[in-house]
């Protein structure tokens, strides 16, 4: 019997968790001595009350929702990929390579190449804890965690030492040639005649992150790869028996994770900045966790998560613009939706499942 | 390179292994007992943050300690709850609670302090300082001399620069972080209380068996835990700096975690691995040092980057295999 209809398993525990976390949110922004409702209004007029506020939200939001189909796709095969900022920190020197030292004709041409190059080099970073992982039996949490602080000293060794122009002070690369600028959604909506703020970074990395959604949703319910790799992630010795190739899965997983991780990069570093910076990822990598926990690990589930922590995240800017509450404020309450959608799922879980078995007994009884 | 530059390159040294040490025994005894804890990170910062804000804002740097602690091991409890008794995701546990105290201690310090995410500077009286041993030549010795401390002692015997420069001079706190290698070795292999902790990391079923709790044992391996990574972090911000600044553990949590991977989860190879990350950390500092003896220029970043870069090694096999307790990471749950 089951013992909680499906419905509270999707909607209701991530809800639940999610008012928690804004609880003891609103207890932080009082404690402090700041207003929490006057701090809500803030935020969503600043996110979500003008076109330049929504730009920048649906910026976030792009980065957040290629991260954190890069955590999903991994806990599908019960791999816990915490990896994604550095991958998407290779990522974003996959991109300036393919800007700076190709001349591309045309923007669309050079998103193409620099997709590949930004899901290539963020698959790259992912593939040796994956090989680590089934060939040693390291674990992938500890290896990607590695691997985040390699990322950030390789790419700050290239920026310092490679890529900075002559006479240029901060460890950054150069401005991408104008060929390779992507067009905003300013650009996209004139065409059908809507307007939409110039100033914001919303770019067309969007529909991307979009399709890369409903791409990721196919390739797991809808392929023998993605039964494989959920029957994996269900039971690895059931699996097994079943033919599967642990090792296959595995790598191929990891392949896909960092490659989605580091397709950020078109995003933030070639719609956004439009050079490469050392701190580019700003932490999105981890945001992706928090996403994914959210979204269910579904790749709808990840798109309404990432939207939300983008306006978190610009709603968050604002505070720390007009109030005295910094933009920390934000980290808290992504480390309290980790905390309460990932490790405190049963305190959730557990005394819902009472009353929904209750509720039945009387039913049946 | 001069005998006294070497001496303090090491000194330096064991400054910076201390923190690493401490979390690195703190872990150990967390994953011993079949709990994986990669919030060392967050326990540290935010026992950095409680005891700089704390030493300040009473005057006392024991209180501060006792504050750091006491973060710590609220942080510890929560942990807990998350991994033994909701037997939760103990990764994901970890990983919240670093994020968490990584914004809550911008949050508090900008609200107390009103410095932008900091404390104030700590004066001598609310921080640790060097404790003079007998004989050394030390800051006393120089203000009865009339004479700059460095210049006594370049001119004393190697051995009495050794004792002066590397041995006399640290904080308790690195005297009592030393002191912990023996102790945990002894309280690990040669008490009940350490062979039912490494039990419980192992088989947790057989303990349960025996008779003894679970849950109890987990809890306090957690608490000690908490208790070692507040130490680190009070060192941190009132003995190694003077206050706290944002982010000031700069991933010194992984660090002790890579060590602990190096070390395979034993005291004394946990001393030789966070000295051995320690030095990397000293010479990061001192880079021209590399270049005087080798005459080779080794970038700053690649130092940085070797305590990471050996611990994949390790993991990888190259040097010996690192086999984790066998239960670790897995919540338990007794037989119905």
């Amino acid at each position: 019997m089951e013992k909680m209809p499906k419905w509270a398993d999707v909607v209701l525990i991530p809800l639940i968790s999610l008012i928690l976390a804004a609880a003891i949110s609103a207890l932080v922004i009082l404690g402090i001595g700041e207003d929490p409702i006057e701090a809500v209004k803030l935020m969503v007029q600043g996110a979500l009350g003008s076109s330049n506020g929504w730009g920048y939200t649906l910026y976030y939001a792009t980065n957040f929702m290629f991260t954190g189909l890069a955590v999903a796709v991994a806990f599908h095969a019960s791999l816990f990929n915490i990896g994604g900022e550095g991958q998407a920190m290779l990522g974003g020197l996959g991109v300036a390579l393919v800007c700076l030292f190709i001349p591309w004709p045309h923007w669309s041409i050079a998103l193409i190449a620099a997709s590949g190059a930004a899901a290539l080099f963020g698959a790259a970073w992912a593939l040796i804890p994956a090989y680590l992982q089934v060939r040693r039996g390291s674990h992938v949490v500890i290896t990607t965690i590695m691997f985040n602080f390699i990322a950030f000293s390789l790419l700050n060794y290239v920026l310092v030492n490679q890529l900075r122009p002559p006479r240029a002070m901060d460890p950054a690369s150069a401005k991408f040639p104008e060929a390779t600028h992507l067009p905003s959604l300013h650009d996209i909506l004139g065409t059908v005649g809507i307007e939409f703020s110039k100033h914001a970074p919303a770019n067309i990395s969007l529909l991307i992150a979009i399709a890369a959604c409903v791409g990721v949703w196919a390739l797991i319910w809808r392929t023998r790869f993605g039964f494989e790799l959920r029957a994996f992630g269900k039971s690895e010795s059931g699996a097994r028996y079943a033919g599967i190739s642990p090792f296959k899965i595995t790598i191929v997983t990891m392949l896909i994770s960092g490659g989605l991780a580091g397709m950020m990069a078109i995003n933030n570093v070639m719609g956004e900045s439009e050079r490469l910076v050392l701190n580019a990822v700003e932490g999105a990598g981890f945001i992706g966790i928090a996403v994914s926990l959210m979204g269910r690990n579904h790749p709808f589930g990840v798109f309404l998560a990432a939207i939300l922590f983008g306006f978190l995240y610009q709603g968050g800017a604002e505070l720390a613009l007009w109030t005295n509450i910094p933009r920390e404020l934000i980290v808290v309450i992504q480390a309290l939706v980790i905390l309460f959608t990932g490790a405190l799922d049963n305190m959730v879980r557990m005394p819902l499942e009472r009353i929904f078995l209750a509720l039945n007994t009387k039913k049946e009884g | 390179m001069a005998f006294l530059d070497l001496i303090q390159l090491f000194d330096t040294t064991i400054r910076l292994a201390t923190p690493l040490l401490l979390a690195c025994l703190a872990g150990l005894y967390s994953e011993r007992a079949g709990i994986f804890d990669i919030g060392l990170e967050g326990k540290m910062l935010a026992a950095a943050f409680f005891s700089a804000a704390i030493a300040y804002s009473m005057g006392s740097v024991w209180m501060g300690l006792l504050a750091g602690i006491g973060i710590s091991l609220a942080l510890s409890a929560i942990h807990g709850l998350a991994s033994i008794t909701f037997r939760g995701n103990q990764l994901i546990s970890g990983l919240a609670i670093t994020m968490l105290a990584g914004g809550m201690t911008v949050l508090v310090a900008q609200s107390w302090f009103a410095q932008g995410g900091r404390t104030p500077s700590l004066t001598d009286d609310s921080r640790f300082t060097g404790i003079e041993l007998p004989f050394a030549i030390g800051p006393s010795e120089a203000e009865a001399a009339g004479r700059p401390l460095s210049q006594l002692i370049a001119e004393a015997g190697p051995l009495q620069q050794i004792y002066s420069e590397l041995i006399s001079g640290h904080s308790i706190l690195v005297y009592i972080a030393f002191a912990l290698v023996p102790l945990t070795w002894w309280v690990l292999y040669a008490t009940r209380f350490g062979l039912r902790l490494r039990a419980v990391g192992e088989n947790p079923a057989s303990v349960d068996t025996a008779g003894v709790s679970v849950v109890g044992l987990r809890y306090a391996a957690v608490m000690i835990c908490g208790v070692l990574c507040g130490i680190a972090g009070a060192y941190l911000a009132t003995a190694l700096q003077a206050g706290f600044v944002k982010d000031m553990t700069a991933g010194r949590g992984y660090i002790a975690l890579a060590a602990l991977i190096f070390a395979k989860w034993r005291p004394w190879y946990a001393l030789s691995a966070t000295l051995l990350f320690g030095l990397f950390q000293a010479l990061e500092l001192r880079p021209d040092m590399i270049e005087n003896v080798t005459g080779v220029a080794v970038q700053a970043q690649l130092l940085g980057a070797l305590p990471y870069i050996l611990t994949v090694v390790i993991l990888a096999g190259f040097v010996g295999k690192a086999i984790p307790p066998r239960a670790g990471g897995q919540p338990y749950v007794k037989e119905r």
